[in-house]
């Protein structure tokens, strides 16, 4: 499967997510500091199968970045989408790098 | 099975008591309970009495609980009167007609006010002071006159010279004895007193032995009192308040024993010579004495409850101990005020500047304290009453106790010294030992324990005692109370807002590199967002800021369920013109939006997209509206009603002050949304009194009212001040509103605020209205300074091009969220439910492309 160009990097206000669509699937993005450093998470709350993960609050508990859902407040690890909460409600992860500046993300195989 | 009936005589706040008592502990099931009372009303707060005068309604007063009766299965009649009980068949018989069996009879008949024989006392313009009804009476009469004279200068005599004077009146206190409360207070401490009320406008008469009343017709000062010592004085109103004595007529006519000087006979348990019949109250006598106050009636409420259940309790006597506030001036007088024990010793502290006397009577080897007097100032109540009651060893010097705290002496009664049987709130009986559990049982903070315990739910002055032995319970069992805000901060929020404000901080990543540590979470980014904002009204979504906001900021709407966005704008006071509900009609209808009436007199769109979120404002702003804030804490609206202006019996334009406020106060960033009302009279359509500010028209100006709640734990708000005009009602908003800001915890309304406030009511009311911490003008400069950073949010959003852009569903596509869908609902629509959806053509969740 191949990247697929989404944005540029600064397209994203630092210590914010963005919501991508790549092909069907609605994707949070989200960059935690300034830098280039970012993560890809399904952006469909599992609790509630709103497209809006990509709104919540960026958050670090015990060292662990996580996103906080908007509408609950659960917490989904930046890393591999692991619910804090409930790991039955996980979401999936997906590949993200930066090229040149720009934003490309990758569907799970 | 029959049920177990039980009568209860009297519906004042013993009795009352006693069924509260009883639905607390017993299984209501096995009991049928009637209630009589011979008043027109349920059971109110005697105790209060006087504050119907001062702006509260009969409603206020009232001591039952909506629905309380109807709950329980209760039946209550009142203007209904027991007049007969045949012991032998166990029957009552009313002066209604209505005769009853009962299994247990309960007296609690009260007392009744005693006036002395003296010629023209009959006469129907002399009053006595017990019920509302007298009240009402006193009140229809001063309409007509300038003065009045209440008869005796106790406790009582004094609560009710206040109200004449609340009333308007030239007000005369007539004392038989050379000083006032002479039950309570020592010679020194009754002038004291008397300098005081003197001071406040109220003329007393001491040493006066009133001979006879003559009463003249159709001109002032038509009643004349004549003294003993030939002199007189011409008043238009006469109160007696010369004592009271048990309401027993009814045990007298039932042949059971009653106690010399009044009262029927009851031993430990509160019973009668009658095995079925319990006394309690001011109407019972324990050991041949009565007892004049609720505490001891509460109590005896407690004892015949817990002896019909067979628990163990037992009446051991009362302490007839008193704080008060008579007229506004201090009182507290505690065991042998006047030094009556032989060999006792005292010590006295006078401040003739401040109008404070404090005395001490102890023990004649120093080391036991048995009574005490305090005038002007009674701070030093609560720790003299434990010392007193728990037998406690003094200190060295016991002068030092009654000290002022500027002589840096003072020594605190650890509570840590007090034993576990320790009685700490008299209303509820609830002792050290009690709350010690409860703070074990999880309970950290003064609202739980009242929660749990009811300790300080009474009259409330045993709060700041409950606040100490919670932390001493609290540092005693190890537990930690930590109010940090997260695990990136090791401070409260109160402790936050001061770093901030003092070190001049103005971004969240200041605040962390100087304060706190890691990167930060859902929880201390709203917070410090929120404190910036509060300290320095910046722009809510400036680049340094957005990430700390809650969705709701960030994109200026509510999110709902589905996410879409709620789209509320501001109509303050509740006006609106018919053009701009046209264009929010127009709108609506434009993007479809659901359109519902809020709870808070404004108009709500629901289901907006938030690609469309600009678009709608920019309308919206066009024809005049401006952001209502729905999304953000900080105040949401004030709720009017209609006011003078158009309603007839509106005393004050409540719409205009309304609107007034809302534009003054909006868009402030605060720990918690607020709420105002201003009602335009006492009917308060607003419903004032459930809001965290509310203010209700008076004929003479406002009443502020604040810390009311309505939602999830209801709370009545607390009258701040009374009678202001618009200026001094301005004033206090503001600092308590900034007072509020700045101390609050995170995410804490008003009312819950003020309940874990130490000090509670009156601490707030002087930094509000006494600015006892001198800090009142920092307040409203602070105030000042914020309200003119307001902006509307939504201009501001719509003036930038790159913050239009945020609000695309998707960065890299102009198509709409496909998950957001609606399902027709009485001619409108909601949002679809997942099960209800219709896959879209682009969507697939189980298969990529």
């Amino acid at each position: 499967m191949s990247w697929t160009d989404i944005c540029a990097v600064n397209d994203i206000i630092p210590g914010t997510g963005v919501c991508a669509l790549l092909g069907q699937r609605q994707v949070a993005v989200f960059r935690p500091y300034a830098d280039e450093q970012l993560f890809a998470l399904d952006n469909i709350d599992p609790f509630y199968q709103a497209s809006v993960l990509s709104r919540g609050i960026l958050a670090d508990l015990q060292g662990e970045l996580y996103i906080t859902s908007p509408l609950k407040k659960q917490h989904f690890r930046l890393k591999d989408g692991v619910c804090l909460e409930n790991a039955d409600f996980s979401v999936a992860a997906y590949a993200v790098r930066v090229t040149n500046g720009r934003i490309e993300l990758k569907e799970p195989v | 099975m029959q049920k177990h009936r039980i009568i209860v005589v009297g519906n004042g706040m013993v009795g009352h008591r006693y069924l509260e008592e009883l639905v607390d502990k017993a299984d209501l099931s096995q009991y049928e309970v009637i209630v009589f009372g011979a008043e027109p009303r349920e059971a109110y707060d005697r105790v209060h009495l006087s504050s119907y005068f001062s702006h509260h309604t009969a409603a206020e007063l009232s001591l039952v609980k909506p629905g309380f009766y109807e709950k329980h299965g209760i039946k209550l009649f009142l203007n209904e009167a027991v007049k007969r009980i045949d012991r032998a068949q166990q029957v009552i018989e009313t002066n209604q007609g209505q005769t009853l069996p009962y299994d247990t009879l309960v007296l609690a008949t009260g007392s009744y006010p005693w006036v002395p024989n003296i010629a023209g006392s009959a006469h129907h313009e002399c009053f006595v002071y017990r019920t509302i009804e007298d009240l009402k009476a006193i009140r229809e009469a001063a309409k007509q006159g300038k003065s009045g004279v209440v008869v005796g200068g106790g406790l009582l005599g004094l609560e009710a010279a206040g109200a004449l004077k609340a009333l308007g009146l030239e007000t005369h206190v007539i004392e038989f004895a050379p000083v006032l409360m002479a039950e309570q207070l020592d010679r020194q401490g009754g002038e004291m007193l008397r300098r005081k009320i003197e001071s406040l406008g109220v003329t007393v008469h001491t040493s006066k032995n009133t001979r006879e009343i003559a009463h003249y017709q159709g001109k002032q000062g038509h009643h004349q009192l004549r003294f003993a010592d030939d002199s007189v004085l011409d008043v238009d109103l006469v109160v007696f308040s010369t004592g009271i004595r048990p309401q027993d007529t009814l045990a007298r006519y039932s042949d059971l024993p009653i106690a010399e000087r009044g009262g029927v006979e009851v031993n430990d348990y509160c019973l009668t010579a009658d095995e079925h019949i319990y006394a309690i109250g001011e109407c019972a006598a324990w050991h041949g004495r009565f007892f004049g106050l609720v505490a001891p009636g509460y109590k005896m409420a407690q004892v015949a409850v817990d002896h019909l259940l067979g628990n163990d309790n037992a009446f051991t006597g009362a302490d007839m101990s008193a704080k008060l506030k008579l007229l506004g001036v201090e009182v507290g007088s505690i065991g042998d005020a006047q030094g009556r024990t032989p060999e006792s010793l005292s010590y006295v502290y006078q401040d003739d500047a401040a109008g404070i006397y404090k005395k001490i009577v102890v023990s004649s080897d120093g080391s036991k304290l048995l009574g005490a007097v305090l005038v002007g100032d009674t701070t030093d109540y609560g720790n003299l009453l434990q010392l007193k009651l728990n037998d406690m060893p003094l200190p060295a010097h016991p002068d030092t106790l009654i000290l002022p705290a500027h002589a840096g002496v003072k020594p605190t009664l650890g509570v840590d010294a007090l034993p576990d049987t320790a009685q700490i709130c008299s209303c509820f009986d609830v002792t050290k030992g009690r709350i010690a559990q409860a703070v074990a049982a999880g309970c950290h903070t003064v609202a739980a324990i009242k929660a749990e315990t009811k300790a300080g739910t009474g009259c409330g002055g045993c709060v700041p005692l409950i606040s100490q032995v919670l932390n001493a319970e609290l540092s005693r069992q190890g537990i930690e109370v930590k109010n940090h805000l997260c695990e990136h901060f090791a401070f409260s929020r109160q402790e936050l807002f001061h770093l901030v404000k003092v070190g001049q901080l103005k971004t969240f990543e200041e605040v962390l590199s100087k304060h706190g540590h890691g990167y930060g979470c859902e929880v201390c980014k709203p917070t410090v967002g929120s404190i910036l904002a509060s300290c320095w009204g910046e722009y809510v979504l400036k680049a340094a800021h957005t990430p700390l906001q809650d969705t709701n900021d960030t994109f200026l709407g509510n999110m709902q369920k589905d996410g879409t966005y709620s789209v509320i704008p501001r109509m303050p006071g509740g006006e609106v013109t018919p053009e701009g509900l046209m264009e929010v009609a127009a709108v609506a209808r434009d993007y479809q939006l659901y359109t519902k009436i809020t709870g808070a007199q404004r108009i709500g769109l629901f289901g907006a997209h938030k690609d469309d979120l600009p678009t709608i404002w920019d309308r919206l702003i066009k024809a005049g509206f401006e952001t209502g804030h729905a999304y953000a804490k900080s105040l949401r609206m004030v709720k009017t009603c209609v006011g003078s202006t158009w309603c007839r019996f509106g005393v004050q334009d409540s719409v205009g002050l309304g609107v007034e406020l809302e534009h003054r106060y909006k868009g402030i960033r605060s720990p918690h949304k607020m709420k105002f009302g201003v009602s335009g009279c006492t009917r308060e359509c607003a419903e004032a009194q459930g809001k965290d500010v509310g203010i209700i028209a008076t004929d003479k100006g406002w009443n502020l009212y604040v810390c009311g709640n309505g939602g999830m734990k209801p709370r009545h708000a607390d009258l701040l001040a009374a009678d202001l005009d618009k200026e001094t009602l301005i004033r206090y908003v503001d600092r308590f509103l900034m007072f509020y800001v700045r101390t609050a915890d995170k995410l804490q309304r008003t009312a819950s605020w003020l309940d874990n406030l130490e000090g509670g009511l009156d601490y707030l009311k002087s930094v509000i209205i006494d600015d006892k911490l001198g800090i009142g003008a920092e307040l409203e400069q602070e105030m000042d300074a914020i309200r003119s950073q307001y902006h509307c949010e939504w201009q501001e959003t719509l003036g930038d091009e790159q913050q239009k852009l945020r609000f695309r569903h998707f960065i890299n596509s102009a198509q709409p969220d496909p998950l957001v869908q609606f399902v027709g609902e009485r001619q409108q629509h909601r949002p679809a439910k997942p099960e209800e959806r219709i896959p879209t053509y682009n969507i697939s969740l189980e298969e990529p492309v």
